[in-house]
């Protein structure tokens, strides 16, 4: 502090800029997003209350949180949320249950990897709504084509990154485990699959992701629940607060996934990859 | 010069096997015509003499070596030469091209758990505690050479950091759990591949006195590549200087000298001398 400081000067505008900065950088970290969200809101009411878009085709947010009120009074949110949780539930779960497996033996198995892998590379990057109408000639209407099309998203993502991190384990604690005299199913199980779970996990964030993504899709085809199917009636009725909720209710369920996942990650025997990602 | 120079050092080498040193002369391991070479498939090769693509590279070319039981042998030579090539070919890691490696008389076909391998990166399961990384070691083991980790934990000083993952732990204390991790599979030879090379100074240098200590508890037959002259004639038994590619055994020293040592004093300095000199440096600057 010199003595210019001292004397009392009028506020100017860079001062006052300052000040901001000051203040949002002395804030605690968590009121960062909620800033940010706040910010959000209060500009999109703004925005409404000064006609600046129509509410018929955008509604405000107050409309939306009335809207809100309105399915969670019905029940209708709480039982489409479980709808949709129990579709990916399942298919999540399928393909875990087949792709980590098949990752591993197309991972270690060179053989299989060079038959398998590019068929696997060929069929990933074909969208899984690609397969809409295949899932409802095959499974009809129901649950069953949208588990099937959330098993698909997810199972590729998971067995690409599941085989690729067993090519990638550190040659190194391979070879150790061989002098050890670790062989076959315990070189498995003792090396190979804890060595590739860090990744393993990541793969499982993601597809979790993408199953949570697609869910939507495949309830806009077929069933007559869930919150895709709650978002495509409400535009079939010109309900857009409850699209807006429906939204809002995919983004805030998907969130908790991810944390959900996330916290494996931090999981003592797991923490050495953490610094590598 | 240098082929005269190989010549003469088989001979000694041979000398040698002849008369038993102090370790009781039994032959652990015998290494007889060992070659290697590969065929080039960089289209540029690594160094200007090397061959171009698609001709045959020598890497070893005939090494001769008997080490006996409980010896501890130094391979030095400089960087590239095939020291770790040796190493890996004797270990069962890689396959000879010609010649053949003994193991108490057996031809050696794959890595066994007899025989263990430590390398200079730490190859400690990060997933597993410092005392699990122990335990793996010791379910390894025959049945009657098992021991508590707490044991082998004591034994490298580690006993306080049994619930540590490798990542907490220091580069030094890594490598004293990965040896008791080796050690407590109670294997009969070691092979160590620069083992300290990526410690700080101070800390290879207590990694010395830790290596003796340990030697002198249990006898095991060791064969330590290394780049350090000051390390090498601290703790061998023998020094096998390797001449650059192709590998020819250029010159052993011999140390029947008792611990402790002081590297820079009587006959021991000398050797250290010759042995710089032997690698082309200048111990006397």
């Amino acid at each position: 502090m010199n003595r210019a400081d001292a004397i009392p000067q009028p506020v100017s505008p860079v001062s006052l800029w300052q000040s901001l900065q000051h203040l949002l950088l002395s804030a605690p970290r968590s009121v960062r997003p909620i800033g940010a969200f706040a910010i959000v809101l209060a500009v999109w009411q703004g925005a409404a209350w000064l006609g600046l878009f129509s509410t018929q085709s955008f509604p405000s947010p107050l409309a939306c949180v009335s809207g809100m009120r309105e399915v969670i009074l019905d029940g209708r949110l709480v039982d489409y949320s479980i709808a949709s949780l129990f579709r990916v539930t399942v298919g999540w779960y399928l393909a875990v249950l087949v792709a980590i497996p098949l990752g591993l033996l197309l991972g270690w198995h060179p053989v299989l990897h060079d038959a398998l892998n590019p068929f696997l590379q060929f069929l990933r990057p074909i969208s899984p709504l690609a397969w809409i109408p295949v899932a409802m000639l095959w499974f009809g209407i129901g649950d069953r084509p949208a588990i099937f099309l959330i098993f698909l998203a997810s199972f590729f993502p998971l067995a690409v990154a599941t085989a690729s991190a067993v090519t990638n384990i550190k040659k190194l604690y391979l070879r150790a485990a061989t002098n050890i005299g670790l062989k076959g199913f315990r070189l498995i199980v003792r090396v190979v699959l804890p060595a590739t779970l860090p990744s393993i996990i990541v793969s499982l964030r993601i597809s979790a992701g993408i199953a949570w993504l697609v869910v939507v899709a495949a309830e806009m085809i077929a069933v007559k629940s869930g919150l895709g199917f709650l978002i495509i009636d409400s535009r079939n009725a010109l309900r857009m607060d409850l699209v807006i909720v429906g939204m809002v209710a995919i983004g805030a369920i998907g969130i908790v996934l991810d944390k959900g996942i996330r916290r494996l990650e931090t999981l003592p025997n797991m923490r050495w990859a953490i610094g590598k990602q | 010069m240098e082929s005269s120079s190989a010549t003469l050092v088989t001979a000694a080498g041979n000398a040698v096997n002849e008369a038993p040193a102090q370790t009781g002369g039994v032959t652990k391991i015998r290494v007889e015509r060992l070659g290697k070479s590969f065929i080039e498939r960089r289209k540029r090769p690594r160094r200007a003499e090397d061959p171009g693509p698609g001709q045959e590279v020598k890497i070893l070319d005939a090494i001769d070596l008997d080490i006996k039981e409980g010896e501890f042998i130094m391979l030095v030579g400089h960087s590239g030469c095939g020291k770790s090539t040796l190493l890996n070919c004797i270990a069962g890691f890689e396959r000879p091209s010609s010649g053949r490696v003994l193991i108490d008389g057996v031809p050696v076909a794959s890595p066994s758990p007899k025989r263990m391998f430590l390398f200079q990166e730490n190859a400690l399961f990060p997933w597993l505690t410092v005392a699990e990384n122990i335990e793996m070691g010791i379910e390894a083991a025959a049945p009657e050479d098992r021991k508590p980790a707490e044991e082998y934990l004591q034994l490298v000083g580690l006993e306080k950091f049994g619930d540590y993952y490798p990542h907490q732990i220091s580069g030094g204390m890594g490598r004293l759990a990965e040896l008791a991790r080796t050690l407590a599979m109670n294997p009969d030879v070691l092979f160590m591949d620069e083992p300290f090379a990526a410690l700080d100074f101070m800390t290879r240098c207590l990694m010395r006195e830790e290596m003796l200590n340990l030697m002198a508890l249990m006898r095991k037959t060791i064969l330590f590549i290394t780049h350090d002259l000051d390390e090498a004639v601290q703790l061998a038994d023998r020094i096998v200087i390797l001449s650059d590619r192709p590998a020819r055994i250029q010159r052993i020293f011999e140390l029947p000298f008792p611990h402790p040592r002081d590297i820079t004093a009587g006959d021991i300095g000398r050797i250290r001398k010759q042995a710089y000199l032997e690698m082309g440096v200048n111990p006397i600057i």
